[in-house]
C-alpha cells in the first residue's frame, strides 16, 4: 500500500477517503498529480465488505431478500427484482400478470429514485451546494412514501416475493403512484431549466471524462454509462425479462461519453421511466399477486429447496447490468450465491477517464458513474 | 426503434442558462411560502412537534401479541422464528412447570433491537400469528448491548395495540382465529380433543 504509484520527481500522491465526502461512502482513490493534473489513480476499495455472498449461503433462499435490500440501498427494489429474476428460473416458478406489471412499476419508480438522487448528488460534486440535490430529494420523497405504503419500509423495501410480491396494491395506492408519476414530467422540466443549459455546468460536464466506445466495451461497463459513450445496449430490450416487451420506450444514447452525457442520459431514462409507469398503470390486469403455488413458502421458507443446477438472473437496474448466479444442490440454502455488481465494474475505468484531467474533474467523474459502496464492496 | 440523440444546444447568449436556473430557484422559493407541500411548498416538518404520517403498511421492529393476559401470550415459544431470523436477533425459551414439562410458552423471548433488521421474516413465518412488525421509532438508547436487547415484557403488547396500528392486518388474522377456533371446538365436542397442531422445529 505504501510504494508509490509514479515515480517522478514533480509529482505528488494524494490520498483521498475512506472517509471523503466526495467520494460517496467508504471508497479511497489515490492520485498522483502533476501540479493540477491527475498522472494516475489507483481505486482502494473493500472497507465497507460485509461478506454477503457467504451470508447468503448459510441462510435459507427467501431469507436472502432481506440482504439484497442493503446491496445497493438506493433501489432496494430493483435488486429484489434480480434476485427473484435469478430464483424464479432456477425452481421454474411462473409469476402471474397482475404480479409482473407491479413488479415494473415498482422497478421503474426505484429507477427514478435513483437517477433523481445521481444528478442531485452530481450537482453537490460540481459546487451546486444542494438546491438542485433538494429539489431532486423532494420528488424522491414522494415516490419512497408510496414505496413506504405499498412495501412497509422506505429503502429496505423486501417487496419481492418468489412467484410474486408481498402485498397487492390497492386502488388508493395506484391513484397515488399516477399523481405522482404525473407530476413527474413538469418537474424534469424544470430541474433541466436549472441545469441542461447552465454554462457553469456545461463547461465543467462536457467534454470531461470521456469514455470511449471500444474501451466501455471491454471493459464490461453496462447500464446509462455505456449508454451515453453512445452503444444501445439495454437489457430490459435485449433480454425483455418480465414484461418489459410489451412498453412502448425508448433507449436513450449519448455521443461523447463525457460526463454531461451522462448527465443527461439519466434525464431522458427518467422520462423513459415515467412512461413506462404510465402504461403499467393503465394496462394492469387483475387477478393475484402471488403465485398461489409459493404461498407456502411464505411460511416455511425452508420448503424452497430447487433442484440441483444453476441460474444467472440479470436486470438492467439503474446502474447497469445487476445479476445474480445462484447454484443450488437441492438443499434449502443456495451452494453458491454471487452477484455481479454493476457499480464495481464501472468503476474499474475510473483511471482510465481521470488520467489527463484536473483534480477538481476526477471527483465530477466518479460522481457521475454512480455508484454505490454498498454494492461495489458487498 | 428510433434512438434519440442527446442534442447539446448552444445557448444564444452566454448566461443565459444561468439565468434561467436563477428564475427557477426564485420560483421555488417563492412557491416554498405560498404553496402547498405536495405543491412545491415546503416539504419538511418540524420534527418533535410534528410526527410524520405513518402508511399502515409501515414495519420495523417485532413485537409479540397477547390476548388476554400478558402471561397468556399467542407465541408457543417453537422457535421458528428464531430459527429463520436472518440476523440470528431472536432468542426463545421454552418455559417449564416444575416437573420439567415444557409449557408451550416462552420463558424467556428476547430481540436484539440492535441487530434487527427490519425485514419482516419473523412475522411471515411465524405460525401463531404471535410476532408482528411494530412501529416504534423513539427508542434509541445509550447502551447498545443493554437497552437494544429487548426483553419478553417489553415486547408483549395487546391486541386492542395491533388493532390499532395496523386495523386490517389485525382484522384479518382475528377473524381468521376465530374461525380456527370455532372449528377446534366443533371437533372437539364430539371426539377427544385434538392436539392443537404439530410444531416443526
Ligand atoms: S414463531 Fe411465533 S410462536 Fe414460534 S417462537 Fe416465534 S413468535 Fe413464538
Ligand atoms: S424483522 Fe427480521 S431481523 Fe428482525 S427479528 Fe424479525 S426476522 Fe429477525
Amino acid at each position: 500500500m505504501s510504494e508509490t504509484i509514479l515515480n517522478e520527481p514533480q509529482t505528488l500522491e494524494i490520498n483521498f477517503g475512506p472517509q471523503h465526502p466526495s467520494t460517496h461512502g467508504v471508497f479511497r482513490m489515490r492520485a498522483v498529480l502533476d501540479g493540477e493534473t491527475i498522472r494516475g489513480l489507483k481505486l482502494v476499495i473493500g472497507y465497507l465488505h460485509r461478506n454477503h455472498e457467504q451470508i447468503a449461503e448459510n441462510l435459507t433462499y427467501p431469507g436472502v431478500f432481506a440482504y439484497t435490500d442493503r446491496l445497493d440501498y438506493l433501489n432496494s427494489m430493483q435488486n429484489n427484482f434480480g434476485y427473484a429474476l435469478a430464483a424464479e428460473k432456477l425452481a421454474g416458478i411462473t409469476v402471474p400478470e397482475r404480479a409482473e406489471y407491479i413488479r415494473v412499476i415498482m422497478a421503474e419508480l426505484a429507477r427514478i429514485v435513483n437517477h433523481l438522487l445521481l444528478v442531485g448528488f452530481l450537482l453537490n460534486d460540481l459546487g451546486a451546494f444542494f438546491t438542485p440535490c433538494l429539489y431532486a430529494v423532494r420528488e424522491r420523497e414522494r415516490i419512497l412514501d408510496i414505496f413506504e405504503d405499498v412495501s412497509g419500509s422506505r429503502m429496505m423495501c423486501n417487496y419481492f416475493r418468489f412467484g410474486g410480491v408481498k402485498n397487492d396494491l390497492t386502488e388508493n395506492q395506484l391513484g397515488e403512484i399516477r399523481k405522482v408519476v404525473s407530476r413527474l414530467p413538469a418537474f424534469l422540466d424544470e430541474f433541466e431549466a436549472l441545469l441542461s443549459k447552465n454554462e457553469i455546468l456545461c463547461m465543467r460536464c462536457q467534454n470531461v471524462g470521456g469514455l470511449p466506445k471500444d474501451l466501455a466495451v471491454n471493459a464490461g461497463i453496462t447500464g446509462p454509462m455505456l449508454r451515453a459513450s453512445g452503444i444501445n445496449y439495454d437489457i430490459r430490450k435485449t433480454d425483455r425479462y418480465s414484461i418489459y416487451d410489451r412498453f412502448d420506450f425508448k433507449v436513450p444514447l449519448g455521443q461523447k461519453g463525457d460526463v454531461y452525457d451522462r448527465y443527461y442520459v439519466r434525464i431522458l431514462e427518467m422520462r423513459e421511466s415515467v412512461k413506462i409507469v404510465e402504461q403499467a398503470i393503465a394496462g394492469i390486469p387483475r387477478g393475484e399477486f402471488l403465485n398461489a403455488k409459493t404461498l407456502p413458502l411464505l411460511r416455511n421458507p425452508r420448503l424452497f429447496k430447487p433442484a440441483a443446477g444453476e441460474a444467472y438472473g440479470r436486470i438492467e437496474s439503474p446502474k447497469g447490468e445487476l445479476g445474480y448466479y445462484l447454484v443450488s444442490d437441492g438443499t434449502p440454502q443456495p451452494w453458491r450465491y454471487h452477484v455481479r455488481a454493476p457499480s464495481l465494474i464501472n468503476l474499474t475505468v475510473l483511471e482510465e477517464m481521470c488520467v489527463g484531467q484536473k483534480i477538481a474533474d476526477a471527483i465530477v467523474i466518479l460522481g457521475s458513474i454512480d455508484i454505490v459502496l454498498g454494492e461495489t464492496d458487498r | 426503434m428510433t434512438r434519440p440523440q442527446i442534442a447539446k444546444e448552444k445557448n444564444p447568449v452566454f448566461g443565459t442558462g444561468i439565468l434561467q436556473g436563477m428564475w427557477v430557484t426564485m420560483k421555488n422559493f417563492i412557491d416554498s411560502y405560498f404553496k402547498k407541500a405536495d405543491q412545491g411548498g415546503i416539504f419538511t416538518i418540524q420534527y418533535p412537534e410534528e410526527l410524520c404520517r405513518i402508511s399502515e403498511n409501515s414495519r420495523n421492529f417485532p413485537f409479540l401479541v397477547y390476548d388476554a393476559a400478558p402471561d397468556s401470550p399467542r407465541c408457543t415459544a417453537c422457535g421458528i422464528c428464531e430459527r429463520e431470523c436472518p440476523t440470528k436477533c431472536i432468542h426463545v425459551e421454552m418455559a417449564k412447570d416444575t416437573a420439567g414439562k415444557p409449557l408451550r410458552k416462552p420463558a424467556v423471548f428476547e430481540i436484539d433491537y440492535g441487530l434487527c433488521m427490519n425485514c419482516g421474516m419473523c412475522e411471515d413465518v411465524c405460525p401463531f400469528d404471535s410476532i408482528f412488525m411494530d412501529r416504534v421509532y423513539e427508542i434509541a438508547g445509550r447502551d447498545r448491548t443493554k437497552d437494544m436487547l429487548i426483553g419478553k415484557d417489553a415486547l408483549l403488547k395487546p391486541n386492542a395495540y395491533f388493532q390499532k396500528i395496523r386495523p386490517k392486518d389485525a382484522a384479518d388474522i382475528d377473524a381468521r382465529r376465530k374461525a380456527a377456533e370455532a372449528k377446534k371446538a366443533a371437533a372437539a365436542r364430539p371426539a377427544t380433543p385434538p392436539d392443537a397442531g404439530g410444531t416443526a422445529s
